[in-house]
């Protein structure tokens, strides 16, 4: 591409200003131009002049600073004329000036230490806000739900059975692998800190009440919010932006008996047994390293002293944390997909947000059991 | 006077899969005119122009634009074709994280190398000049209705001043108000900024209104002419275009 030689060169003659323009006045080669047009000031002269005799082409952009300073001139009183300019500069020109002459808004001032302040309030308020929506869509499934006892014919099962095999059956190969990896980890660790007292046949008490009670259903939790929370709220998000969502309720569907509580069922029928799979892979997990790898004589004495440290309560306390856990990752995912709006951008946005919301929740749900359950001396 | 056209196509064969949407299809187009390009549906117009700036790879064929072979070009070469082009997508295409003026600004900011103040100046006044009201620009996209979207998508596409303009259906989904004022700025820009127009559509309105020529998409190759000369067309398909219902209607309003 040819730079053209594009210049400018404002001289006064008798009272005269005349600007000569030369070579091709491009958006390419109007960045070096700008400051010198930005410049020409009238001084004393009443009468201006632009000489386009020179000039090879000229674009919108050329155009705009020929525009802009004329208009400066013009605005300073003095009698602006082009001269030589071909009929396709002139139209290009005029185009231009007839566009107007925008004034780039500046920006208002501002305080960066008030700018903080306005953020922070603004995010506290949004937080508000959505722990408000939140509650409501959560009053509005439970309404929902206590709706289908009284008119069980509204629940969708072939809906309900696809979405059990969705983020059940499809989920339990992930959460297998994980369980069993995490319980050989588990039984590692406690049993290297262990030795140093001589107890290491302890690490079996140490496997089996942790994974019992936490582990199995945190761990199951984070990878279904983070699988299947996401999915709700990008399927649901999708057909939100193609206005699938708008169509159900002109078609007389209730979005929340057709897309949420079959999704928000599934899961909680769905958790529960991927809890207590995922529980008995990860004592698999540690049986398979206590057995293997720590030296402990047999299976049998792995089993006899599982059963002597884990009670039937160990048990059960995990495994009540599942179906709450599943209310709130598949309500948040639900919610969240309702609340797109518009674009797909906000689509991936609300489903990380998703995410986060609902491992968010699921934890701080996890020490309220804790503290609540130690309370009651389970 | 032979100049070379702008764009020149000569016996494009173009696949998916085991479907062949054009074969041997030849094709110029002038330098400062207006090109409508129809057909049927699937007959392939979009994905013509979608091969004609490269987001295609043809099966066969020789394709120049702006007298440079698209086929054997440098990375280099190509993008400095690229930016003497601007590409108006059938829903505007404008990037939804970014307002209308951000848009503008993207390739201003790729091939442009200007001071940010001038850069603002510019932006401002491409938003004026497809008719957009000042405050369209710190709008996002999803803020803008349908024909809003194309008047920014359009001033994306102009924001490096092209020489060559390719639109793909740029009427379709407006009210006739607002697809006529679509056509009216397409012809007042074309003039004054003396544009080489590629365009898809389907509204025999716009194509009376302010084509030069008529490309017409059958049996897999092209027919270039004027809307008179068409009319006289013995082909059943053209026949049924230009003189169904819909024709004879956009004839007469233009009459």
């Amino acid at each position: 591409m040819a730079d053209s030689g594009a210049s400018v060169n404002a001289r006064e003659a008798g009272g005269e200003l005349v600007i000569g323009l030369k070579g091709a006045w491009t958006v390419r080669s109007v960045a070096a131009l700008d400051q010198a047009m930005a410049a020409i000031r009238p001084g004393g002269a009443r009468k201006a002049r632009f000489d386009l005799s020179g000039l090879v082409t000229v674009d919108s952009a050329g155009a705009w600073l020929i525009a802009r300073t004329r208009g400066a001139l013009a605005a300073a009183g003095v009698e602006v004329k082009l001269e030589a300019a071909d009929e396709h500069q002139k139209a290009l020109i005029d185009k231009v000036l007839a566009a107007g002459l925008p004034e780039p808004r500046g920006r208002l001032p501002h305080h960066y230490l008030i700018d903080i302040l306005a953020r922070v309030g603004r995010a506290l308020i949004e937080a508000i806000k959505l722990g408000r929506d939140l509650l409501s869509f959560f009053g509005a499934v439970v309404i929902g739900f206590l709706r289908l006892f009284v008119e069980p014919r509204r629940i969708r099962f072939v809906s309900l059975i696809s979405h059990i095999e969705q983020t059940g059956l499809n989920a339990m190969p992930i959460i297998g692998l994980i369980s069993f990896l995490i319980g050989v980890v588990l039984a590692y660790q406690g049993a290297d800190q262990l030795r140093q007292f001589g107890a290491e046949i302890f690490t079996v008490n140490l496997v089996g009440v942790s994974v019992l009670r936490e582990m199995g259903i945190l761990l199951t939790s984070i990878i279904v919010a983070g699988r299947t929370g996401s999915a709700f709220t990008a399927q649901i998000g999708t057909m939100q932006v193609n206005e699938e969502v708008d169509a159900l309720r002109t078609l007389g569907l209730d979005p929340l008996d057709v897309l949420v509580l079959p999704r928000v069922i599934a899961l909680i029928i769905a958790l529960p047994l991927l809890t207590f799979y995922s529980d008995i892979l990860a004592l698999l997990g540690g049986g398979v390293a206590c057995v293997t790898l720590l030296g402990m004589s047999s299976v049998q004495q792995f089993l006899t002293q599982l059963q002597a440290a884990v009670t039937m309560t160990h048990f059960l306390v995990g495994l009540s944390k599942a179906p709450v856990f599943a209310a709130i990752i598949s309500m948040v995912g639900c919610f969240e997909g309702l609340r797109v709006t518009g674009s797909a951008e906000s689509v991936g946005r609300l489903t990380t947000k998703s995410v986060v919301e609902a491992l968010f929740l699921v934890i701080v749900f996890d020490a309220f059991f804790s503290v609540v359950f130690s309370y009651l001396h389970i | 006077m032979t100049e070379t056209p702008t764009i020149s196509i000569r016996g494009l064969v173009t696949r998916f899969g085991e479907q062949t949407v054009h074969d041997g299809l030849d094709l110029d187009v002038r330098r400062g005119e207006v090109l409508g390009v129809v057909g049927g549906s699937g007959t392939g117009k979009s994905v013509l122009l979608r091969t004609v700036v490269g987001l295609n790879r043809p099966a066969a064929g020789r394709i120049e634009v702006l007298g440079q072979d698209t086929g054997h070009l440098s990375e280099g070469a190509w993008r400095s074709l690229e930016a003497r082009w601007g590409v108006l997508f059938q829903s505007g295409a404008l990037f939804s994280s970014l307002t209308v003026a951000e848009n503008i600004m993207v390739p201003l900011k790729e091939h442009g190398h200007l001071p940010g103040r001038l850069m603002a100046e510019l932006t401002a006044l491409k938003v004026a000049m497809v008719g957009l009201p000042p405050d369209a620009g710190d709008k996002f996209p999803s803020q803008l209705s349908g024909g809003m979207k194309k008047r920014a998508g359009l001033a994306r596409a102009l924001a490096l001043d092209p020489e060559l303009l390719f639109l793909d259906e740029p009427t379709a989904g407006l009210d006739p108000i607002g697809a006529a004022a679509f056509d009216e700025l397409i012809r007042s820009l074309q003039q004054s900024l003396g544009l080489t127009v590629f365009m898809v559509t389907h509204d025999l309105d716009s194509l009376s209104a302010i084509c030069d020529r008529i490309a017409v998409l059958v049996d897999k190759r092209i027919k270039v002419d004027t809307m008179e000369h068409l009319l006289e067309d013995p082909h059943p398909w053209i026949r049924s275009y230009f003189h169904g219902p819909r024709g004879r209607a956009a004839r007469h309003a233009e009459a």
